[in-house]
């Protein structure tokens, strides 16, 4: 019994392991690239700044702790978007999924909606909400908001119906049924719902940022290209690219991990 | 219409099944199918049926009607003196043809759950999903997953789940259908000695000829679709029942008896293909 599933485990570990080494392998060659181009076949540090530069300026930048302002600003906004689009996803995507004719009416809607570049409307929210962080998080909201109702109807509606049946069967209340038969079932979709709405979050944010805004990281990064700091650029993008990672990261494994009992 | 032998003693009845039919689908749209037509049956109080009949001919349409999943086209059931409506927690426990344990629970939780359900007190829970894990021999895999057990395992754990309900009618649709013959005839001897104690009512559908003589105290034989009982046969064997049933002249003389008559209905559901079509 123990020996088949030490061998699984470990035939899957080195599977991560070789996955995280090619992982690795790739970020590596991008930076040799980077190095490659800028030191060896001399492309303009204007275009695109030596590493070792761009290194510089990001121990500069970490020293002097001047991001902090711009990243508690930018994570301040992803928080109320995504607290906003999770709180109402959820909570409309099981009301539509509660009857058949809901699902026919909205589901089409809500995924024709999802496919207009939301963002085309970045002027109109910042006419309503200003430059400020305000127009930021309602943006962010309005777009992660279609995938998590997207896949929490979705969810709900992949429950099989065998299990509501044998639940009633044996008696469970509305409630009990919600909690124990209806969200288990529903959870691994609902979760890469989610995942997929912090994500576009994140990234409506600081692009919306980069156009119309007077501070967070995206703006700092446009303030950064217009002063032609390049290198000082760069180092803020490698940082903003590490914040997003991290992040994905985080959440990739809450997913993996509510999702793991199957 | 009803084959069905009327019964004298009325408080003797625990399921009643009067004039039940059913139809899925719209009359006249090409969908329509005639399930279940006419049934008539009274169930005594800790009797095991057992219902065989060809596949689609309405078995599991009856079974879910008793267990109040299914409302009925015409006709009523009720249990235990109150007509079926809606499930009936209390007083049925319903092991499904396919596998109903919640595949995000382990098999213990998944027993517990049922008992949660029902509203069985919290102190209870540990006790009686332990017992009726053991009763089926699973008391090793408490803590797998459904999909990390076999089919075979499933269905009993299926039937624990049940079992730890502790009602008086149990339905069942096709517990061992995954189990092979051999375990399939031990579990029926547990499942016999079981109940002789605890005079639950049973009844539950089979495909095997051999089980449905075995286990039960009478045989509902169906046509072919739209299902109709076309006899009942009685066993007329006491419980517990011992192996050396299977190799008597009486076991095989009801077995041979239901082979017949299942014969000719089968012929009707089945279109000759390539030497398939013994089955049993
Ligand atoms: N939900 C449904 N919608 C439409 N038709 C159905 C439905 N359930 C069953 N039927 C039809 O009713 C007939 C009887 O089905 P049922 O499941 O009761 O058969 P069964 O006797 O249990 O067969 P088996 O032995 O194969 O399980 C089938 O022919 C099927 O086509
Ligand atoms: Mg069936």
């Amino acid at each position: 019994m123990s020996a088949p599933v030490k061998a699984t485990l470990s035939a899957d570990q080195h599977e991560r392991r070789l996955s995280r080494l090619v992982q690795l392998g790739f970020v590596a060659s991008l930076a040799l690239l980077w190095y490659l181009a800028t030191n060896v076949w001399g492309m303009s540090p204007l275009l695109l700044p030596k590493p070792q530069n761009a290194f510089e300026e990001l121990l500069d930048i970490l020293r002097s702790g001047e991001f902090w302002p711009d990243l508690l600003l930018t994570l301040g906004e992803l928080a109320g978007a995504f607290a906003i689009s999770m709180t109402l996803g959820l909570a409309i995507g099981f009301m539509v999924s509660l009857s058949p004719v809901f699902v026919r009416i909205f589901e089409p809607l809500l995924a024709g909606v999802y496919a207009v570049p939301i963002i085309l409307f970045l002027p109109l929210y910042v006419l309503f909400f200003g430059l400020g962080a305000s127009s930021k998080i309602a943006l962010g909201a309005t777009i992660s908001f279609f995938p998590i109702v997207l896949n929490t109807i979705a969810g709900f509606i992949s429950v099989d119906k065998l299990y509501v049946t044998a639940a009633k069967s044996m008696g469970a209340s509305p409630t009990v049924l919600l909690r124990h038969v209806l969200i288990p079932g529903a959870l691994p979709i609902i979760l890469s719902g989610l995942r997929m709405g912090f994500t576009v979050a994140l990234l409506s944010i600081i692009g919306s940022e980069t156009i119309a805004s007077l501070s967070g990281l995206g703006h700092r990064i446009v303030n950064l290209a217009e002063s032609l700091e390049i290198a000082r650029m760069f180092a803020y993008i490698v940082f903003v690219i590490a914040i997003a990672a991290t992040l994905n990261s985080m959440v990739s494994r809450l997913e993996a991990s509510r999702s793991l009992d199957k | 219409m009803s084959a069905s032998p009327a019964l004298t003693n009325k408080q003797d009845v625990c399921v009643h099944i009067q004039n039940v039919s059913h139809s899925f689908g719209v009359e006249g749209q090409p969908k329509h199918v005639r399930a279940l037509l006419d049934t008539t049956m009274d169930i005594h109080r800790g009797e095991l049926l057992a219902l065989i009949g060809p596949s689609g001919c309405g078995k599991s349409t009856l079974l879910n009607v008793i267990g109040g999943i299914l409302n009925p086209t015409t006709g009523t059931a009720s249990v235990n003196g109150k007509s079926v409506d809606g499930p009936m927690p209390h007083d049925i426990a319903y092991v499904f043809q396919e596998n109903a344990l919640f595949p995000w629970n382990t098999i213990i939780e998944n027993i517990r759950l049922g008992m949660l359900f029902q509203g069985v007190p919290k102190a209870d829970h540990e006790g009686r999903a332990r017992e009726a894990l053991q009763a089926v021999g699973l008391s090793e895999f408490a803590d797998h997953y459904p999909a990390q057990l076999s089919g075979g395992m499933r269905q009993r754990a299926a039937l624990a789940r049940a079992l730890s309900l502790d009602t008086p009618v149990v339905l069942m649709d096709e517990p061992f259908g995954a189990l092979d013959e051999q375990t399939r005839m031990v579990l029926g001897e547990d499942l016999s000695a079981l109940l002789s104690r605890t005079g639950k009512t049973i009844i539950f559908v089979t495909h095997s000829l051999g089980e449905a003589v075995f286990l039960a105290d009478r045989i509902a034989v169906f046509t072919a679709r739209p299902g109709r009982i076309k006899e009942v046969i009685p066993v007329e064997e006491p419980h517990p029942r011992k192996a050396s049933f299977m190799t008597s002249d009486k076991f095989n003389g009801l077995r041979n008896r239901l082979f017949d008559l299942l014969h000719d209905e089968i012929r009707k559901t089945v279109s000759l293909t390539s030497g398939s079509s013994g089955g049993f």
